[in-house]
Order: C-alpha cells, then sequence, then structure tokens
C-alpha cells in the first residue's frame, strides 16, 4: 500500500478524503424555501397594514387552531392538479428538456376520459351528454382511469418517440402535440362538454383527494428520483449526455421513458380535473404547461438540465399557491398577479445563474 | 498467462485515403508504464481510439489479456478492463464523485424494478473511498456534485475510475494538457501510485519532462508509424525530439517511415 497519509499534495490544501462538513454544499430547496417563507411574510405583514387580518393564520378564532385551515387548503388544492403535471414536467426539465403539450394533453385526455365515465341514467332520463352508445355508460371506474392514463401515456410516447429517436428538439416536438391534442380536445365531441360521470369517478377529486395524490405522487417521484438507477440517469443525461452516452446510458430509451411518465401524469390530472369538476371541456389545462413550468422553474429546476428536484417543484407550486391567494386576499386583482407571477419566474432564473456564476468562480 | 498484458500486431488504420496508422507493433508488459509521444497528427491519438474500440481496425490483431480481441464500442473496452482518461473529461457535472465513477454501472438492489431498481449508495461510496485511497485522491467532500471542483480535482476523478474498477489497463490521453501546474503535479503523484501498485499505463503526453518522469520507456510515433522504442535509461529529451522529428529513426524500423 502507498504512503496515502501523505499522498499528493494537494494545492490547495483540502481537506480530508470524505465528508467535510464545511465543505458541503448548501441544498438549493433552501432557498427556494427561504423564498416561500419571505412571501408568506410580505402578505402577513400587508394583509396586517391594509386587511386587518392574516393570510395564513388564525385571526378570527373562527376555527380551534392556528391555522386559516379554509385558506391552507384552498391554496394547496388549487395548486394540487397542475402540481402532479409538474411532477412530470420537472423530470423533462431535467433532462435538458421542455413539455409544452401538457396542457392540451389535460384538454384531449379529460374529453376522451370521460366519455367512459358517463352515467346512463340522470334524474331519470337518458343521459344528454353521452358521446357513445349504451356500452360506454355506467362502466366501472377503472375503465376511464386506464383510459385517462392511456391517453397521456400515447402522448408522452409520441413526444418521447419525436425527442429521442428522431432528434426534433423538444421544444418543436412538444409544440406540435400541444397544438394537436387542443385539436383532438376540440375535434373529440365538436366542442361539446361531456359531463354526468358515474358517482365512483366523482369521487377521485373530490374533496381533499387532489391534495392526497398529488403529495403522494410527490413522495413517491422524490424517492424515485434520489434513490433508483431512473433518477440518477435522468440527472446524468441532463448534466452531460455525451458523458452518459459513453457511460453506457441507453439514452434514447431513457428519454422516451421520461416523456411517458409525464404524458401518463397529465393524463392522470385530467382524470383528477374533470372528476372535480363533473363535466370535461375542450378548453380545459389552457396554460397548464406554462404554469408547470413555472413551478419548476421557481422551485429551482435548471432549464439547462441536470439540476432540481421534486421537492424543489412542490414548493414552487406552494409559492405560485401562495401569491395567487395572496392577492386575492389582498383584494387585488388578477392582473397584478400575473405581473408579479412574471417578474418571479425571471427573478428565479436570473438568481439561480449569478448563484451558478458564483459558485463557478469560486470552484 | 502471457507476459503482455497488450499486444498489437499490424495494427492498420486507414481514414479513405489517409493512412492514420500504419503495421503498428506494439506491447506493454504488465505493470508496465509506456509513454506514446509524437507530433500532432503523427497517429497517437488513432492508435489509442484502435485499442479502446472508438474506432474499427482496418487490419491487424490486438491481444488483450492474452486472448484476440475486437471490442465494438469504448463499453466493451471497458467492461474487458481497459479504462480511458480522455482529455476531454467524460463527467456529468451536477453528479457528485460516487455517482460519476458508477455512471452506467451503478450497483443496485432489487434489480426485477427494471430501470426503478435501487441504488445502492454505501456500496458504491465505500468502493469510491477505496479507489480514492488507493491512487491518493483527496476530494473535499465526495458528495459534492463535480460542477464544484477545480480542473484537477475533476481529472483525479476521472483517474480514480480506473483504481475503482481493478482495470487491468489504463490510457490516459493527455490527462494534464488542460491543467494547471499544482494540478498537473496532483496528477502526476496519482499515476506514480498507480505504478506502485502495478498498474499497466499507456500514456498520452507531449510533456518530456513528464514523460521522462513517470515512465519506463518511450514509443515515438511519425506519420502514422512507430519510428521508435526506447528505453527510458537508453535516451534524453534531445533523441527523443529527434525522433519526433524525423532527423532519426529506430533501427529495428528503419524503412517504415
Amino acid at each position: 500500500m502507498s504512503d496515502t497519509s501523505e499522498g499528493p499534495s494537494t494545492s490547495d490544501g483540502v481537506g480530508g478524503l470524505t465528508y467535510d462538513k464545511s465543505k458541503r454544499q448548501w441544498p438549493n430547496e433552501l432557498n427556494v424555501f427561504a423564498a416561500l417563507i419571505l412571501i408568506i411574510v410580505i402578505f402577513e405583514l400587508l394583509g396586517a397594514i391594509f386587511m386587518q387580518q392574516s393570510l395564513l393564520f388564525d385571526s378570527r378564532d373562527r376555527f380551534d387552531s392556528i391555522f386559516n385551515e379554509a385558506r391552507l387548503r384552498i391554496i394547496i388544492i388549487q395548486v394540487a392538479i397542475i402540481g402532479i403535471i409538474a411532477i412530470g414536467v420537472t423530470q423533462v426539465i431535467i433532462t435538458a428538456g421542455i413539455d409544452l403539450s401538457s396542457g392540451s394533453v389535460v384538454g384531449a385526455t379529460a374529453m376522451i376520459a370521460m366519455s367512459f365515465a358517463q352515467v346512463a341514467q340522470v334524474s331519470g332520463n337518458p343521459n344528454p351528454k353521452a358521446i357513445f352508445g349504451e356500452w360506454a355508460l355506467d362502466l366501472p371506474v377503472i375503465v376511464p382511469v386506464f383510459v385517462g392514463l392511456g391517453v397521456g401515456l400515447t402522448a408522452g410516447a409520441i413526444n418521447g418517440l419525436l425527442v429521442a429517436y428522431s432528434r426534433i428538439p423538444p421544444f418543436i416536438a412538444t409544440l406540435g402535440m400541444m397544438l394537436f391534442a387542443r385539436g383532438v380536445a376540440q375535434w373529440w365531441s365538436l366542442g361539446n362538454p361531456v359531463s354526468f360521470p358515474t358517482d365512483a369517478y366523482a369521487v377521485i377529486g373530490s374533496g381533499m383527494n387532489p391534495v392526497f395524490i398529488f403529495l403522494g405522487l410527490a413522495i413517491l417521484f422524490h424517492l424515485i428520483m434520489n434513490y433508483t438507477v431512473y433518477g440518477k440517469h435522468t440527472y446524468a443525461i441532463g448534466s452531460n449526455e455525451a458523458a452518459a452516452r459513453m457511460s453506457g446510458i441507453n439514452v434514447p430509451r431513457h428519454l422516451l421513458l421520461v416523456y411517458m411518465i409525464a404524458g401518463a401524469l397529465a393524463g392522470l390530472a385530467a382524470v383528477i380535473l374533470t372528476s372535480k369538476n363533473l363535466t370535461a371541456q375542450s378548453g380545459m389545462g389552457l396554460s397548464y404547461e406554462l404554469e408547470a413550468i413555472a413551478m419548476a422553474v421557481i422551485g429551482g429546476v435548471s432549464l439547462f438540465g441536470g439540476r432540481g428536484s421534486i421537492i424543489g417543484t412542490g414548493i414552487g407550486a406552494l409559492i405560485i399557491g401562495v401569491i395567487t391567494s395572496g392577492f386575492t386576499f389582498l383584494r387585488l386583482g388578477a392582473f397584478y398577479q400575473e405581473m408579479v407571477l412574471g417578474m418571479i419566474i425571471v427573478g428565479a432564473v436570473a438568481l439561480d445563474q449569478w448563484q451558478q456564476k458564483r459558485a463557478a468562480a469560486r470552484a | 498467462m502471457s507476459d503482455y498484458i497488450l499486444e498489437t500486431k499490424g495494427l492498420t488504420k486507414h481514414y479513405g485515403g489517409v493512412h492514420a496508422l500504419v503495421d503498428a507493433n506494439f506491447t506493454l508488459e504488465r505493470g508496465e508504464h509506456v509513454a506514446i509521444m509524437g507530433d500532432n497528427g503523427a497517429g497517437k491519438s488513432t492508435f489509442v481510439r484502435q485499442i479502446t474500440g472508438v474506432e474499427q481496425r482496418t487490419r491487424g490483431d490486438v491481444i488483450f489479456d492474452g486472448a484476440p480481441v475486437h471490442f465494438t464500442g469504448p463499453l466493451d473496452a471497458r467492461e474487458a478492463g481497459i479504462e480511458t482518461v480522455f482529455q476531454t473529461l467524460a463527467l456529468a457535472d451536477h453528479l457528485n464523485v460516487p455517482d460519476n465513477l458508477f455512471l452506467g454501472r451503478e450497483k443496485t438492489k432489487f434489480d426485477w424494478l427494471g430501470p426503478f431498481r435501487i441504488l445502492n449508495y454505501k456500496a458504491m461510496r465505500d468502493d469510491t473511498m477505496a479507489g480514492l485511497v488507493k491512487t491518493g485522491v483527496k476530494i473535499p467532500n465526495i458528495k459534492n456534485s463535480i460542477a464544484h471542483m477545480s480542473g484537477g480535482q475533476r481529472q483525479c476523478v476521472a483517474i480514480a475510475r480506473t483504481a475503482t474498477f481493478a482495470s487491468k489497463l489504463t490510457i490516459m490521453d493527455e490527462p494534464t494538457a488542460a491543467l494547471g501546474v499544482q494540478e498537473t503535479a496532483q496528477v502526476e503523484n496519482i499515476i506514480r501510485t498507480l505504478k506502485e501498485q502495478g498498474e499497466s499505463l499507456i500514456l498520452v503526453s507531449h510533456n518530456m519532462r513528464q514523460v521522462f518522469d513517470l515512465v519506463d520507456r518511450i514509443i515515438v510515433f511519425r506519420r502514422g508509424r512507430m519510428v521508435a522504442n526506447l528505453r527510458k535509461e537508453d535516451t534524453n529529451g534531445e533523441d527523443v525530439v529527434s525522433y519526433i522529428t524525423g532527423a532519426k529513426t529506430g533501427a529495428e524500423f528503419e524503412g517504415a517511415a
């Protein structure tokens, strides 16, 4: 054994071999979390000054709790469905790709899945909105759920095949799917809404179920991204595709899988959305793709690939939820809210760039 | 078992009409460190690319570890035990040290989960540490991403791969070309450590001092042909330069170039 205690003279006096705590990196999610806290504090202050009440805390003793549970519930429910899409979009962005189609895929999947979830009888009369004949009415709930997942998965697979095997840039491939899927949504019932789902189907998106599904999926994919080969390769491809290929990773096959998962999650979001609204309309999911991307970007996912996490995106989703709620709470118009969101997205990316540059300069 | 870890016979590579490598007869003993020198375009990198399977040779034989081999790609060569450290680093910036070392050949549990099989972080970390200790590479915190490391540290990580996977032959293509003085010293120390441990090495380098410091034998290429095979003790810098420039040609290679 060679004399490793002396070892090579390291120029910059770097220390031991293992886990020098002082050299440990600060997890990016903490920055995002700090931003969330800061935004909450700002709204609390504005609320205290202008509204004489609190945004998140129970200031009127309406409930036996510290928090204003009703508002917390609203915040999390309104981000849960797009949050599910954002989980998939996050993975796509980590591979240095982009998915612009998820909103339209929600629209198309909503129409198609709902067509298999309709009841035969609406208050004693035949369902006036029935898309298919008798055979597609009163089906077990598993059918529309699988149809929804299947449609999303198919759309994702087409995206993935285009991106991975034909080398069409992800922006163009998914832009094409965005227009195509929206067209499918409008063609499906020629613009008519599809309504009256079975009771079992309506349960999926009722109450807090979307939130539970969102949290469950977030935890599942957090684990997948951090503890499985799939996650490691997703980061590796986004970080250095050439190195990934040289290391023996089947990059096209992996990309296909990533886009399929993103598509399936969009399909699932459509199922939950239609179940919650008890109807499907061709315009559903409009601009969801951008909100999902915004959640990811605010949550610290780098559009250049290789960096970001599901937890970050989850916090990003909460930031968007708090801002949306906060503006309503302050009785400010939705236009201000969009202006501020726009600034926050640009600010988040600018901050990220600045940090990257600083870190690179330090190394 | 053959004394040679690597042997090439009549190794030749043509790119269309360009004869980039002609009839290279090369041997490398186990544990031996050999340098390959030569001008740009002399055939050094072409030679390496034929051995590592990056390209397919036009003709000739490559005998690795006693058996003729036909690598279909660099992965194939790596599987067989040839680790290559490239000048351009094949590392994923956002991953940490063990992740990079094991990229594409992760240690896993529950393999029936397919792409979702679970990473065995502990085993990979332990092996990484063993590899780093073996090479004497010091990394402040192996859990940090490569992006935050200096060029020298990154190159050290790339080299540590060879030690981690107990390769039979290490090939380094100008490993210090992009590094500063101190970082170069660090990499050279690792190469010495590999020597002490009996690792076989082919070092492609332009740096005369480095070559005389580190290797046992020097091979010179000129215009696609091997023109000299010199033991370090029998030669000096001036001598090597005259082979590189074409002022001299080794007796056994007379008439070759």
